[in-house]
């Protein structure tokens, strides 16, 4: 008799908490796959495909079903580092395959030799690029990641990737660079010795 | 100062609260503090870089080579941040184009050049000698044409900080002038108290507060006994004198002298109902006001041994420092340093071609004796000195430490940016450790991540919504098509259903047979096919003449 009437109480439990998970389930469902937002919010969002996907979001995928970490040149040594903790893995170095970590650049169009092509248009991810057909195109150089995918398609090679310029605001505080700030500029100036 | 003349004046020489840590570095006010202010001649060029604030820069309005007057705008107002800049004397526009700034790094920015003329020719000068019946938003509209920044430190635009719309314990006038050898606010207020007076009371209509704390240290006997003299027996007004301590002019470190409370982390002092604004600034909006002055010039302490000609002078705004230099018999030693702002805050001018800005207030020269250059930064001893000079109560060994590793989280943990920058743990420091460059390093790299981050975000949304806009194509592409080819096998089937008709009036014609064929997969070529048949059905029909002209009709 006892044993029934245990039988029947962890029946009756595991009909309550069968409910609550059940019901839980649909209640908290989560749309996508956190780990995946995560990952994609630690990845530079250059989304230049150096990392053999087309895109930072695939990437992030691909990570979390178990891809390296160390695939993503523009994000170097400090993106695999924070991917690391993140997925609980030992950080290595970057891959070479993918390319060499770099200085951040922005792609510019020497204009007047840009026949107007829309090429580099189709060619860039973030939709950085403005003009259309047979008319001369421009980067809008606040929305470029520096991708380098333009580059490529061009059929006049007229985009440079160029550095880009330190400004007072973003300066670092990096002394060691102040003479070269000072060279830099193409006046004549007095430095103090 | 006897106490009867401290009642008389309405002047406590007590404070109420007081701020932890604080050094007691030289003062060596002297001489530049008891010389008058001067006026310098002209220099060849003036270097007004476009931006001189905190927030983004306005929109050029002249073009080179045009005469601009004296006060004449060269830059728009632009958003709620820009501030105007307006030409400084009557000239010619030599160039806009990058020049260094006043900055330690060096870097260019873009700058207005003008050759003065020598005329120094006033343009139109809207006065408001009284102002009572204006609008507080007409004056606020004023100050922020007149291009007034706060003139202590940061230099943020004060109509902005004026228009916040709380109401006031206490209106707080910063006269204090902490750093040893500045005295700019203290020879200010010594030779025109009457015009700070004037000014304290337009900010004082514009905020409607009845209180007024004027804080000046007890090293500057002179401009108390004037500002108490110019207060006269105005209730309203209460002269503070607080003890000699540095840095007791630090906004939140003021606030806490006087009022005994402290301003909470990340929060601003019109949080706890009180606004600060400097003794200088308060000087600029009186002539802004009541004599439609722009702002042009300003005090600028002029000292270090190695100059002859110690004192102040009245810097028009993007003045080279070189010109101040040969203006005050500069003879530099070997490995000379330029010092921009004080022995503390300031930072070693890398080129003397910059430019006094808005917020220069004291070009500093010193020997190698009298300011001997930092020694080689040796490990540190925990010794916590620095801990016990901090005015903000943070751990500077710590915050090294981990600036040091590079680890920004803990950084902000521990309020890296509570810290003002003041130097006090660095003048203490044993072991001589550049604290607050690594700080400064430190919270640029913070600010760069941020920035990073917020960029990186929006690269993400972009090319989200370009996915979206592509998948979207497609299918609009795809509907198309699959819309074009309904319509086509639409019009076939009626073509075909025609050719049928006329073929069953003529029955036993070849064309009939290719009626019952069923379509073709791809409907475009079933439609040339089906027009293909329907011009051979013609050319069946042609032997009867009468029908002919109705197979024509269908052929088109």
């Amino acid at each position: 008799m006892s044993l029934f009437g245990a039988v029947i109480a962890l029946g009756i439990l595991a009909l309550i908490f069968g409910v609550i998970l059940g019901f839980a389930a649909v209640k908290f469902r989560v749309e996508s796959d956190p780990i995946v937002d995560q990952i994609d919010e630690i990845l530079p969002q250059t989304q230049c495909g150096q990392c053999g996907y087309p895109g930072c979001r695939p990437y992030a995928q691909a990570i979390a079903d178990g891809d390296d970490i160390n695939k993503c040149p523009p994000g170097g040594e400090a993106t695999i580092k924070q991917l690391a903790d993140l997925m609980g893995v030992e950080a290595k170095p970057l891959d070479d395959a993918h390319g060499e970590e770099d200085v951040k650049k922005v792609a510019v169009i020497r204009e007047d030799e840009c026949i107007g092509c829309t090429k580099c248009i189709q060619a860039c991810p973030v939709d950085a690029i403005l003009g259309a057909a047979k008319q001369m195109h421009t980067v809008i150089e606040h929305e470029c990641t520096g991708c380098d995918l333009c580059v490529e398609p061009c059929p006049v090679d007229c985009i440079d990737m160029v550095k880009v310029k330190a400004r007072p605001e973003t300066w670092q505080w990096d002394l060691d660079t102040v003479k070269e700030n000072i060279k830099a500029n193409s006046i004549p100036v007095k430095v103090v010795e | 100062m006897s106490d009867v003349q401290a009642n008389k004046h309405n002047f406590s020489a007590k404070v109420i609260g007081h701020f932890p840590g604080g050094v007691h570095p030289p003062e060596r006010k002297q001489p530049a503090s008891s010389q008058p202010i001067r006026k310098l001649k002209l220099p060849q060029e003036l270097i007004l870089p476009v931006r001189q604030h905190i927030g983004p820069s306005g929109k050029v309005l002249v073009k080179v080579g045009e005469r601009v007057d004296k006060g004449q705008r060269l830059t728009e107002a632009g958003l709620s941040q820009g501030l105007p800049l307006h030409a400084p004397t009557s000239g010619t526009i030599a160039a806009i184009e990058e020049r260094p700034t006043a900055h330690a790094s060096g870097l260019p920015e873009q700058a207005i050049v003008i050759h003065p003329d020598g005329e120094d020719r006033w343009g139109n000068k809207h006065a408001l000698p009284d102002y009572h019946d204006v609008e507080i938003s007409r004056l606020l509209e004023l100050i922020q044409e007149a291009g007034i920044a706060g003139l202590g430190g940061a230099g943020f635009p004060t109509a902005q900080k004026l228009a916040q719309q709380k109401p006031l314990k206490h209106l707080i006038i910063n006269g204090v002038e902490c750093e040893p050898y500045i005295a700019a606010d203290d020879r200010l207020m010594q030779e025109h108290a009457d015009d700070i007076i004037a000014g304290i009371r337009i900010l004082q209509y514009i905020t409607r507060c009845d209180s007024v704390l004027l804080a000046i240290e007890d090293n500057k006997p002179e401009a108390i006994k004037a500002m108490a003299e110019a207060i006269d027996d105005n209730p309203q007004i209460q002269l503070k004198v607080v003890p000699t301590k540095y840095p007791s002019g630090g906004e939140k470190q003021l606030i806490e002298l006087l009022t005994g409370h402290q301003v909470p982390s990340g929060k601003l002092p019109m949080d706890i109902g009180l606004l600060m604004q400097n003794v200088g600034t308060a000087y600029a909006v009186k002539r802004a006001i009541i004599h439609g002055e722009p702002l042009l010039e300003r005090v600028v302490t002029l000292t270090g041994e190695s100059l002859k000609q110690r004192g102040n002078v009245w810097a028009l705004l993007g003045t080279p420092i070189q010109h101040l230099l040969d203006e005050s018999g500069f003879t530099p030693e070997k490995k000379q340093r330029i010092i921009m702002g004080g022995p503390m805050m300031g930072f070693t001018l890398p080129i003397t071609e910059v430019p006094v800005i808005k917020t220069t207030n004291c070009v500093l020269a010193p020997t190698e004796k009298e300011l001997p250059s930092p020694g080689p930064e040796l490990a540190c001893i925990r010794c916590g000195a620095c801990a016990d000079a901090c005015p903000a109560t943070l751990q500077p060994q710590q915050l090294q430490w981990l600036a040091k590793a590079k680890d920004y989280e803990s950084l902000e943990k521990h309020n890296l940016f509570d810290c003002i920058e003041c130097g006090a743990c660095a003048y203490v420091c044993p072991s001589e450790i550049p604290l607050v460059h690594y700080y400064r390093k430190a919270k640029a790299e913070v600010r760069n991540i941020a920035r990073e981050k917020a960029k990186a975000e929006q690269a993400r949304k972009r090319f989200e919504a370009r996915q979206e806009r592509l998948e979207r194509e497609k299918e609009e592409r795809l509907e198309r098509h699959r819309k074009a080819a309904e319509e086509r096998k639409k019009m076939q089937q009626e073509m075909q259903q025609e050719a049928q008709q006329k073929n069953s009036d003529e029955p036993g014609s070849k064309a009939e047979e290719g009626t019952e064929k069923p379509a073709g997969k791809s409907a475009a070529v079933a439609a040339a096919i089906a027009r293909a048949k329907a011009k051979k059905a013609a050319q069946a029909a042609k032997e009867s003449p009468e029908e002919s002209n109705s197979a024509k009709g269908n052929e088109s």
